[in-house]
């Protein structure tokens, strides 16, 4: 719908840096980035499962890929985006779903807390089998 | 605390400039006035040609609201003491077409407004002689906080989203349409759903939460959305598997 002919609007552009105006702004932007380390990571678990399958020699060279610089700084950077990603996520469940047991509302805080629980227990489980 | 408080506000004047302005008053810094005060001192005062919207001043009707040094906020519900010393910067609600100094054109989010058809629908409407849609307390529950929603636009002005596609439904749309889904009275999901699960509709948004940290009236817009992509998709998936079905 139109506006009346008679108005001269100004209409404002957004600025490029518009995301730079605010922290939160600047926080989105960098959790819609995370989605481009997310999928490196996903590359880079197949590219191990495929390594750990073609036998110890393959394995070998893909630790030894793995231990350059510029792999070790990528898959940093990539850990704290994942993580970035993995955080907001657990955070927004609550206002996604909506839990109601018998009547009442779950509050949003257990709700995440139990997310929270679960990871760190599955994380905890995945350290004892590898080091344990 | 200083007895006056420099307002700058934005002005636009579309016979005479092509872009927008600043003109600054000093206007008196009371402990009691909020800058929709400061506002009408200006007209009544200083310069009767700014133009800006307000009304009841309590936080009701959502006239009157602006960016208040950079952040959307009601005007009669923020006060010029919380800016002290000052300056304090008033410009027209983000994200909108700016008509002349604060006011801005509400053409789009009205005609959005409508497409998601915000009142009950029902698939049969009672007799008077049947007696009113009757509904417990926590059914009322269920709705009431979208139902606050006073269509100020200040979510709309702090969605980035929106400002970069102004094709997005928008935050205040969709709560509202949420308003009435979740109404057990009503009946007119389905016919919601066509709008909202549009790629304009709930999944333009990418939860960015600014809207619900701007709102007023403690709505949350934001979940609303979120909620609602739930609802999209389970009613996707279902009219995937069952395509004979009703939605």
């Amino acid at each position: 719908m139109s506006a009346p002919p008679y108005v001269r609007l100004y209409k404002p552009k957004v600025r490029m840096l518009w995301w730079l105006s605010r922290r939160s702004y600047t926080l989105f932007v960098l959790r819609e980035l995370s989605s481009v380390f997310v999928a490196w990571t996903v590359v880079y678990l197949l590219l191990l499962v495929r390594a750990v399958g073609r036998g110890p020699a393959e394995y070998q060279r893909f630790l030894d890929w793995s231990a350059s610089p510029w792999l070790v700084a990528l898959n940093v950077i990539s850990l704290a985006f994942v993580l970035l990603h993995a955080i907001t996520f657990v955070n927004l469940t609550p206002q996604a779903v909506v839990v109601k047991v018998r009547g009442r509302w779950i509050p949003g805080r257990l709700l995440a807390g139990s997310i929270y629980v679960t990871w760190l227990l599955v994380s905890a489980f995945l350290i004892w089998l590898v080091v344990g | 605390m200083p007895d006056q408080i420099t307002m700058r506000v934005a002005r636009y004047r579309p016979e005479q400039e092509d872009t927008p302005t600043f003109d600054e008053y000093d206007v008196p810094l009371r402990k009691d006035w909020a800058v929709l005060d400061g506002l009408n001192y200006i007209k009544d005062e200083l310069d009767g040609t700014l133009s800006y919207r307000w009304s009841c001043r309590m936080g009701i009707c959502g006239s009157c609201g602006a960016t208040v040094n950079g952040e959307p906020k009601l005007t009669c519900a923020t006060f010029l003491t919380d800016y002290a010393p000052g300056p304090v910067r008033i410009e027209p609600l983000a994200n909108f077409p700016i008509i002349r100094d604060l006011v801005v054109e509400l053409t789009d989010f009205m005609h959005k407004l409508g497409k998601v058809r915000p009142w009950i629908i029902r698939d049969e409407e009672q007799t008077v002689e049947e007696g009113e849609y009757l509904q417990t307390p926590a059914e009322l529950e269920e709705y009431k906080q979208f139902s606050m929603c006073i269509n100020c636009m200040l979510c709309y002005s702090a969605c980035p989203v929106y400002g970069l596609d102004p094709e997005f439904l928008g935050p205040a749309a969709i709560a509202l349409a949420q308003r009435y889904n979740l109404d057990s009275r009503d009946e007119g999901a389905d016919e919601r759903l066509t709008v909202l699960s549009q790629p304009e509709g709930v999944w333009g948004c990418t939860y960015v939460g600014e809207c619900s940290r701007a709102c007023p009236k403690g709505v949350d817009p934001a979940g609303a959305i979120q909620r609602y992509k739930l609802t999209a998709a389970t009613a996707a998936v279902k009219s995937l598997l069952m395509p004979w079905g009703r939605r």
